[in-house]
């Protein structure tokens, strides 16, 4: 298990720290990008994989995981997209206004454990975001990891998140020149797109890797994940390489209010990204 | 420390609550309210419930008259020692629109020092299991914990066992063993009344200074132990818990769920009557202006229909899955979160339960071989 | 050992797909099998053709379409390099439903339907090898196909 790295010791983790908005970027009709910085001018250090409780004045709280680059702290950044009040409240800032952060929160990739191996990563829709501090981190040690791999699923072209990173990315990850570390589709799709249209386990077979050298790191809808799930075994990497981002209801963040318990555990503290022997009996349990 | 037991006449009750207060504390215990006993502000040994006692069975809560003037002549109400500790209301901050962001003021309502008389054994197990859920992880509740240092705990060995009680399964109790300032055993007997007590701690043993006292006989704490011993013996429930985890882990779709289910009815008493239940939400506001805002958390239960909402929807839907939460929880998976079962066998849950719902049946159905084909017979 | 290509049989051997069957059967397809390139923008088949082949993609993406006017085409599926195409061949009474447009140049192995059919009538056991193998490329697609009808990144609601 990924031993959660928790924020420095503070009085009361229930108090949220101002951060000002300093840049919003529109990413696409229903996802904003937000970079704070504290108002105190402490970065906050993250590991990736972690989260924060974003707080809109008044509305509420809404965890959001970071998806900026953990090197570059002095910049906090979050992808949010709007399917709620706080969401949609967090999603509607200008820069300069004030935002509350708490955090960062819960257990991170296992970027030690991948080390000297290929990694592949598969995102469905807004589970791209929680990824690329991972995708960051891979630029910044590339030649400590084999292939790397970004399988990225989304519903359609207009969709798609960082379309000019997702480009660069296509050099900059890969190992030799020719090979597709980036490869993503669609659900559905206008003419113009040339790229596939099927759904991100299609991309599976395809991969050249060593299965028994593979970690493999996913976040998406849960339906999304089990399905993925089956597609990396039957590829033939191994349970305890396999490691997915959970969600649940949170409201506190620290394991005190008791809502997002899955199980055992508290994806808020034990998660969010568990390995799957964690998730043994209970990811695709119903009503868990 | 090591302190030899004492003995106190019952006139000694009000000297300890004094001398509680002139240290500053608000001395709180049982107390008779709308027919039954609850923990509210105790101001004098009399408004103890002197001379009742409760019978207690799947949703039934009665008190009747006993036939002595005992002061602690009866088990648990609805209430838990877990409305002060951890409050069913609580601001946790309110902010100020300023300078084009807003401030953060934390709450700044002094915290009150507690003293709690009348703790039963059952009682100090369950808080020394929210202790291990609010203060034993990777972070800490500030507001559990202010509470917390400071209470002064006098607990009290139960005279007699509940017909909903079964802390002996699970290892709380009767008797108090730890956590305690003082502890006292309540006898009447061949014409005598007083008190046996143990001193649990360096404060308590500074309290008992201040009042009355004298070192209890060898009969004398003889006495006090048979009382709990035959208390142990006569406990109106049992509950196996050797080996529950594994079997509630590999039961998760027994059919005994379903039977549960037709008869909860989400209400949520037990989540609140019981002493460990610590699930809550947070509420945040604004005044009409949108200038002022705080955060307030309240007890919460995951019986409520979107307590598990997530998507859209609840993740837990049928009530079915919600009970199935609330045992696994206490017997199960508190086990692997927290190092000890989340029951502590006081049976609230059994007897404020208004269809009268029994933990201990439910896991014996599931654990005896017996499934239930009849829901609710 | 095929003679006329022993490297269609390496392939052929390495290939998920027709892993299992017989060395004589993998010989017999490598010898069948007929290379073919497509550069992109040329069309694999159109709706409507006859079910006379089926595929294996060596190299290069494939787009299944349907046109419709006023509206272009609709995009209906990508096919990657290492699937196989036109299950249909099972079936000759069944057209393309589909056009198949190279969007990335292509190298192919064609197998032609009649011949493979004839051979499935005569030797029952390679027809049920090869049933059960495209059985697994019908129920791949259909469940593909579900699971993007699940519309999963949607707004959640």
């Amino acid at each position: 298990m990924v031993s959660p790295i928790s924020s420095p010791p503070r009085t009361d983790p229930m108090l949220p720290r101002p951060f000002r908005v300093a840049r919003v970027r529109r990413e696409t009709a229903d996802v904003a990008t937000l970079e704070l910085e504290a108002l105190d001018g402490l970065p906050l250090n993250f590991a990736p994989g972690q989260f924060t409780m974003l707080y809109a004045f008044g509305v509420g709280e809404a965890p959001v995981s970071i998806s900026g680059d953990a090197e570059k702290p002095e910049r906090l950044v979050h992808t949010i997209r709007s399917v709620g009040r706080v969401t949609q409240a967090l999603c509607g800032l200008r820069k300069g206004e004030t935002v509350g952060v708490r955090g960062p929160f819960g257990s991170g990739w296992p970027l030690e454990r991948a080390r000297g191996g290929d990694v592949v990563m598969v995102a469905g829709g807004i589970g791209l975001p929680p990824l690329r501090p991972v995708i960051y981190h891979l630029l910044h040690h590339r030649k400590e990891y084999g292939r790397v791999y970004l399988l990225y699923g989304a519903r359609t072209p207009d969709d798609l998140l960082f379309p000019e990173e997702l480009k660069r990315w296509q050099h900059t990850l890969s190992l030799a020149p020719g090979s597709s570390p980036v490869l993503v589709t669609v659900d559905r799709a206008p003419e113009s797109w040339d790229g596939a249209v099927g759904v991100v386990t299609g991309l599976i077979p395809g991969l050249r890797l060593d299965p028994a050298h593979t970690t493999a790191m996913m976040v998406g809808p849960e339906v999304m994940m089990r399905f993925t799930v089956t597609g990396l075994l039957e590829r033939g990497l191994k349970a305890p390489d396999l490691y997915l981002s959970m969600e649940r209801n949170m409201k506190c963040a620290v394991g005190f209010c008791g809502h997002c318990q899955l199980g055992p555990h508290f994806v808020c503290k034990d998660g969010p990204v568990f390995a799957l022997p964690q998730l043994n009996g209970w990811l695709g349990r119903k009503e868990v | 420390m090591e302190q030899g037991r004492f003995a106190l006449e019952p006139q000694a009750l009000e000297q300890l609550l004094h001398a509680l207060e002139r240290r500053g504390y608000t001395t709180l215990g049982p107390q008779v309210r709308d027919g039954a006993i609850v923990y509210d502000r105790l101001e004098r040994p009399q408004d103890l419930p002197v001379g009742w006692v409760d019978w207690q069975e799947g949703g039934t809560y009665k008190l009747y008259r006993r036939s002595d003037q005992a002061f602690f002549g009866y088990t648990v109400g609805p209430d838990s020692w877990k409305k002060f500790l951890h409050p069913p209301v609580l601001r946790l901050f309110s902010t100020e629109r300023a300078d084009g962001g807003f401030n953060v003021q934390a709450e700044l309502e002094a915290v009150p020092r507690y003293a709690f008389i009348g703790v039963r054994a059952c009682e100090l197990r369950a808080i020394a299991i929210q202790d291990k859920v609010f203060l034993g992880g990777p972070y800490q509740d500030p507001h559990y914990k202010a509470r917390r240092e400071q209470a002064f705990i006098v607990a009290v060995n139960c005279g007699h066992a509940g017909n909903t009680c079964f802390c002996a399964s699970v290892g709380s109790g009767p008797k108090a063993t730890a956590g305690f300032d003082l502890a006292l055993t309540e006898l009447i007997e061949e014409g005598r009344h007083y008190f046996v007590g143990e001193v649990g701690s360096g404060l308590g043993a500074e309290v008992l200074g201040e009042i009355t006292h004298r070192p209890a006989t060898p009969y004398e704490q003889s006495r006090a132990d048979a009382v709990v011993t035959a208390t142990a013996q006569h406990m109106g429930r049992s509950l196996e818990t050797g080996g529950v985890k594994e079997l509630l882990y590999q039961n998760l779709e027994h059919p005994r769920w379903e039977a549960v289910a037709e008869r909860c009815l989400s209400c949520g008493n037990c989540t609140q009557v019981c002493p460990t239940c610590f699930c809550t939400a947070v509420e945040d506001h604004t005044d009409l202006a949108g200038q002022k805002a705080e955060r307030t958390r309240r007890w919460d239960s995951c019986f409520t229909a979107d307590f598990s909402y997530l998507h859209g929807g609840s993740v837990r839907v049928s009530t079915r899955a919600r009970y199935r939460q609330w045992l696994t929880h206490k017997l199960a998976t508190w086990q692997d979160q927290f190092g000890s079962l989340g029951c502590v066998g006081c049976g609230r849950c059994i007897t404020w339960c208004p269809v009268g719902i029994d933990l201990t049946q439910e896991v014996g159905a599931i654990g005896g071989g017996y499934v239930q084909t009849e829901p609710g017979a | 050992m095929s003679r006329l290509n022993p490297e269609h049989e390496r392939y052929l051997a390495e290939h998920p797909f027709f892993a299992g069957l017989n060395t004589k059967d993998i010989a017999w397809l490598a010898d069948l099998a007929r290379p073919l390139e497509l550069a992109a923008g040329e069309y694999l088949y159109h709706e409507g053709d006859p079910s006379s082949e089926f595929y294996v993609m060596r190299e290069g993406l494939i787009r299944l379409e349907a046109h419709t006017p006023g509206r272009g085409f609709l995009i209906i599926q990508t096919l990657e390099a290492g699937e196989v195409l036109g299950w249909s061949w099972m079936m000759p009474e069944v057209r393309k439903t589909f056009d198949a447009r190279v969007l990335k140049a292509a190298h192919l192995l064609a197998f032609e339907a009649e011949a493979v059919r004839r051979r499935c009538e005569q030797d029952h056991h390679l027809g049920y090898e090869l049933c059960k193998r495209f059985s697994r490329v019908i129920g791949d697609r259909l469940q593909a196909t579900r699971f993007r009808l699940l519309d999963l990144y949607g707004q959640p609601h």
